[in-house]
Order: C-alpha cells, then structure tokens, then sequence
C-alpha cells in the first residue's frame, strides 16, 4: 500500500508525463526541474546551479532573440521569400540552455531545427536560412564556430557525432560533443547505433533528444513504449530526463553531461520534454492529427513566460532591461528581413561547384559543357 | 472514373487494393492520420483501420524489413517512402533481403511488396527531397521498377503492381501529382509494356515519370518547326520494353533519352547500349542522352539550370538531326 501512494504522490509530481507513457510500468518518469511553469525557482540535489543576475537575463536575452528569428524566418516563407521553414517555437529552453552548456571547443551536430543552437554558438542566423532559401545545401564552416552542418535524413548525425567524439579521446583532449536529435530520430537503425559505438568506446558524446510529443503526425507513443531516456540505461548509459522548457534545468544537466564526459564518463542521454508548438514545417497542418486543447495546455508552460515571472518577480531585471531586449528583437528581424530578401540567386555553376575536393574529369568535362550551352543563349534572344 | 489528380488516383488504386485484398496493408511514416505528407493516403486510415494502414515508427529499414516479414507470413504490404532522399536507410534490406529472398529460397516463397517513393524534383524542395535514384533499383536483380508519368497509369500501374508476386519499386514522379486525367476503365497496357504517347518520323524521344510530359511540350515545339519526334514512355525501367523502344527508333532513326537522374551510368546507359546492339544499321546518328549532371541534386534556385528542359533536349534534338 505504501510503496503505491508513493508511486501516486510522485507521479503528480512530474508535470507533462502522459499516463500512456506510465501506464503499467514499474516507476513514474522523473522531470528535472529548476524553474517551474508559474516561474517557480526550485532546486535539485544532483543539478545544483548556481547562476548570477547577468547571466539569467542574458539567457532571456538568447529565448527572446532566437523566437523572434524563428518567427520572421516563419513569416519570409509566407511571403515566399523561404521555400520552406521548420520552427523551434516551444524548444526555445532545451536549444539555449543546452547551447549555452557548452564550451568554446565543444562540437555540435544539430539536426534542421537547432536555430537556437546556432545562435548560442555564434552562428550568423542569415547563414541558417540559406538552405531554405534554396540557394545552398548548408552555408556555412562547420568548423567556424564548431556547429556542423544541418542534418535532413533523420538520425544520421548521432553518428557523426559519436565519431567525432572517438576522436577526442583519441587526441587525449578534453572536449565533448552534443548530438541533437528528436523523439522521432530514437527509432532509426543509425541513433540506436551511435548509443552502441558511444558507449563502448566510452565516448565524450551527449545525446540531446528533444522529444517534442511529435514526429510530424506520429505521437511519441508510435516510436516507444517506455520515456525514451530509460533507453539510455540498456545500452549502459545514464539517462535523464528534463523539462525541456525549462531554460535553467536544461543547462545544468546538460553541463553536468558534458563535465561528465570530458573528464572521462562516457556519454549521457539527455531526454528534453518539450513541445513543438508549430507545424513540423511550413508545408504541414497539424489540426489534421492534433487537438487545439493540447497544444493550448502546452502554452501555459512557455519556456520564456516563465523566466520572465522570475526575473520580474525577483527584481533581477527592469522594464528598461526588457525595452532594451523588445528593441534589440526588433533590430534583430529588421536584419533577417533585409538579408533574407538581399540575398542573391547562386550562379548555377556552383552545381558543378565543390562536388569533390581534387579535380574530377567528369565534373570538369560538365561543367564546360554546361557553360559553352548557357553561353549558347546570351544575345540569341 | 471522373477526372482525378495522379495523387488521388493513387490514392484509389490504393483504396482498391484494401478492399479487395485482404492481405494488403500500407505502411510507412505519417500515412495515417495525416494521409501521407502528399495525401496519397489520405482518409485510408479512417476507412480501413489502424492495422491495415499502419503510421509505423520513424525507421526505413524497419519499414522495410517487417514487410519483408509480414510478406513472408502471407501478407501483401504496398509501403510508402516519404521521400526519394530517405529511402536509403532501408536500401540494405532492399537489395540485399528483399530482391534476393526468391532466388535464395529457389522459388519457394514470394515478396509481393510494391514500395511507393515519391521522387524527382521540380518542387522547390530542400535536400534529399529531389531526387531520382531509379538506376540504382534498376541495377538490382530481383526487383521490378516502374514510374507511370500520368494519373491513368498510376492508377492501373498501381494495382497492377501491388498484384505481382515480385517486388516492385513504384517511382511517383511527385511534380505531377497535381496533373489531372481523366481515369480509364480498365487498363490499356501490361504493366512493363511502354507505351507511343506520340508518333513521329524524324526521332524517337525516350522518356518516363515526370520527362515524358516535358518531351511531348518539346514534339510540340518541334512540330512548328516541321520536325515530327515521336515520344516513347518507357513506363517500365525493370525489365524495359525494348521490343516497342526498338520498334520506335528502327522507324526514325535517332533516339535522345531524356530523365532527370545524371547521365553518368543512369538509365540512359544502358538503353543507348541496347538500342545500339538492337537498331546499328537503322541509326543515323548516336543515341543521345539528356539528364542530370555529376553532381549533388542542387539547392533549388538553382534545380531549373539542372534539370533537362525544353531547351535542352531541343539543343539535343538539333544535334541528333545534324548527323
């Protein structure tokens, strides 16, 4: 009888765990949380954070900044200007926070959703939108700012990840690396193999899954029938879970993860409970396999909302605090609108353009062909 | 049958198939609810339930080697690739389970399995969304490999396939779906016979999936010049109908293939080789080839520079009448 009211009494205590996800299993999913919905602060044993005034509201500044660029890349594919646009809107906590984990040297291997990460690792938000403008296939050095490349075909980077993790160990050094990947991605044959290679070469490698409940128009029951971060725990692994839009939860157990394995502790699975608030992409409708009232429950958790009750309420910041970021948002948009539409057509040589680093006869052979027959036209019409 | 888009004529050639057939089943990513990211199999679902058309987790070659087990317990699985670019965490199960499992049990059991994967490009996608991989099934023993390029053909091409006891690849030339036919009452072809869609007596233009509709705009064209090009639709790629293609160029002498895949060892190859062997003494000039180039499938501001268009199998045109 004890041992079932404490399973009831902690069961509540986790917000957000469907009871599809805990029915008939033997312990109810545990949400890391350092910052309630209702911008609650409470604490955690295992995750303790100790985080100044500065560094809370330059966080809000990153949620603020990055849902912004989100949503005028969201509205540029409106107007025509992206041919496609895949939103964070609700990921803003679980992209900042992890991103903010990270060290300088650390490695990032995004999916096509990590705009949030980008921003966090320096990377030129225009340089995102180049892809879905369709005037290149990634746009920018992966090795500028330590950010890889977009990754389309679900799953494939948890490898590259994990390699490039091997790697670091290889070289004694003391980097880690995150692997983003969605709830969705946990079913590929390519993530249950990086979980294998991760663990027994010990690798300095975070699987970060951001499960936002939905894989397109698959709920995350379709892909598991246990909380995907209990995955972890068969392949040898620690697995934790976090609410995902909780800004500060996110970076202390992503910086515990990444401590954790550059100094030697193999790799961790970090399971972000989310939501994605939007389509999938621009070119879905999710009112064809979703209720409203659902989506409605998961705004009253926003990951922005809630940090901004705590620094109001605490006094860490002013309304001149919050003017000065609302201006910065606006600069920020006018920027990406500008760029975006600015941004010119590639030459299509650039078809022939990089296909391999030393001179392939073929490329060379089609390339001239291509520019004798363009040339063919000019001033014949 | 009135008027239907090729997406709709899919979707009841699919319809049929659940209704008839029992053992037939769809699977694949967001087939469900959703109906398929291009609603091929929109409302299925709701009509036919949760275990015949399965929203399956997100896993190609899970996809693809359960059908192979399903398959092998009696059922008849039509799956569903979301897009060309995805299909390659299943092409091991593809080619090295499922096109040989007939011959490795010397006949005695079958893999009735059509795999429906939308592919080509001009949609302004980004990548892994654009591409034709055709030549790579083609290659493989084992499976047959068919495109239709018009709503009656997908429609009856798609049943037809879903009826072989072999594998099939059924390549959805997704830039026409949104083409309208109208849907004939019972199928004018076997489904590897290709097909005249337009005859003529100066060149033959060889062509299937989304190319056939560009190589009639270029007869057209061609017509206003006086030249009068006859368009094959190959229809089938695996096994190709060289009888109907040989029949063709014997007549006109000269023959362009046009596909979007890049030329370099793609479907074109090999029909210039056999129509060659087939046609030597009957040729009047080289079998060109129009297509792709040796590269990645580009960003989409650029795709039409990359794609075979009127211009282009027009220029190949002026070449093979030059000789």
């Amino acid at each position: 009888m004890t041992v079932k009211s404490t399973a009831r009494a902690r069961k509540k205590a986790a917000p957000g765990v469907p009871d599809n996800l805990q029915a008939g299993k033997d312990a109810p999913a545990e949400l890391i949380q350092l910052l309630t919905p209702e911008g609650e602060r409470v604490e955690h044993p295992d995750y303790p954070l100790a985080i100044e005034a500065d560094e809370l509201r330059s966080l809000y500044r990153d949620l603020v900044l990055v849902r912004r660029f989100d949503a005028e890349a969201t509205a540029l594919q409106r107007q025509g200007e992206l041919g496609l646009w895949a939103s964070l809107l609700g990921q803003e906590a679980a992209q900042v926070g992890s991103g903010r984990a990270m060290r300088e040297k650390d490695y990032a291997f995004p999916t096509y959703r990590e705009h949030g990460v980008a921003w966090c690792r320096g990377v030129d938000p225009l340089n995102l939108l180049g892809m879905f403008r369709g005037v290149n296939h990634g746009g920018w050095d992966p090795n500028e700012k330590n950010f890889h490349l977009y990754t389309i075909v679900i799953g494939s980077q948890t490898l590259h990840a994990t390699g490039y993790a091997m790697g670091i160990t290889k070289d004694s050094a003391e980097d880690a690396v995150i692997a983003y990947f969605g709830d969705g991605a946990s079913s590929q044959g390519d993530v249950n193999e990086a979980f294998t290679f991760a663990s027994v070469y010990n690798a300095p490698v975070v699987f970060f899954c951001q499960n936002n409940q939905w894989a397109i128009s698959e709920p995350t029951t379709n892909q598991t029938k246990i909380p995907l971060y209990r995955r972890a725990s068969g392949f040898g692994f620690p697995g934790v879970r976090v609410d995902g839009n909780d800004v500060l939860a996110c970076l202390a157990v992503t910086r515990w993860a990444l401590d954790r394995a550059r100094n030697g502790g193999g790799p961790v699975l970090i399971e972000a409970f989310t939501y994605r608030m939007g389509a999938h992409t621009t070119s879905d409708d999710p009112t064809r396999y979703r209720a409203a009232e659902e989506t409605e429950s998961w705004r009253a958790k926003d990951p922005i909302s809630r940090l901004k009750t705590y620094l109001e309420r605490e006094g860490l910041a002013d309304e001149d605090f919050f003017a000065a970021i609302d201006a910065e948002s606006e600069t920020l948009g006018l920027r990406v609108r500008e760029g975006v539409r600015s941004m010119p057509d590639p030459d299509p040589t650039l078809i022939f353009d990089h296909v391999y680093a030393e001179p392939h006869a073929l490329v060379t052979e089609e390339r001239a062909e291509y520019v004798a027959y363009a040339e063919s036209f000019e001033g014949g019409e | 049958m009135s008027k239907l888009t090729m997406s709709k004529a899919i979707n009841e050639g699919l319809r049929n198939c659940l209704e008839t057939d029992p053992k037939t089943l769809i699977m694949g990513e967001d087939v469900g609810k959703l109906g398929g990211v291009f609603r091929v199999t929109d409302g299925l679902q709701k009509d036919f339930g949760e275990d015949r058309v399965i929203d399956t987790p997100l896993a190609e070659s899970g996809i693809v080697g359960t059908a192979i087990g399903l398959a092998l317990r009696g059922y008849r699985p039509i799956v569903e690739i979301q897009f060309d670019g995805f299909v390659y965490p299943a092409f091991d199960q593809i080619v090295t389970q499922l096109a040989k499992m007939h011959a490795r049990a010397l006949g005695h059991v079958k893999m009735p399995i059509t795999i429906r994967i939308p592919y080509a490009g001009g949609i302004g996608a980004v990548e892994h969304h654009s591409e034709s991989h055709e030549a790579y099934f083609a290659h493989t023993a084992g499976l047959r490999v068919v495109t239709p390029s018009n709503p009656d053909d997908a429609y009856w091409m798609l049943r037809q396939s879903v009826e072989s006891d072999d594998p099939v690849i059924f390549l959805e030339p997704k830039a026409r779906y949104w083409d309208k036919a109208e849907i004939s009452a019972a199928p004018a072809l076997d489904l590897h016979t290709a097909k005249v869609v337009r005859s003529g007596t100066d060149l033959t233009l060889l062509a299937y999936g989304p190319m056939v509709k560009v190589c009639l705009e270029v007869a057209a064209a061609a017509e206003e010049d006086g030249r009068h090009l006859e368009v094959v639709d190959l229809r089938s790629l695996s096994p190709v109908d060289f009888d109907t293609l040989e029949a063709s160029v014997k007549r006109t002498g000269r023959a362009i293939v046009v596909h979007e895949a890049p030329v370099f060892m793609g479907m074109g190859a090999e029909l210039a080789a056999r129509l060659t062997e087939r046609c030597f003494y009957h040729l009047e000039a080289p079998v060109l080839r129009v297509g792709g180039y040796h590269a990645p499938y580009p960003p989409s501001r650029v795709e039409e520079q990359y794609l075979p268009d009127l211009d282009r199998v027009l220029d190949a045109v002026d070449r093979a009448l030059a000789y």
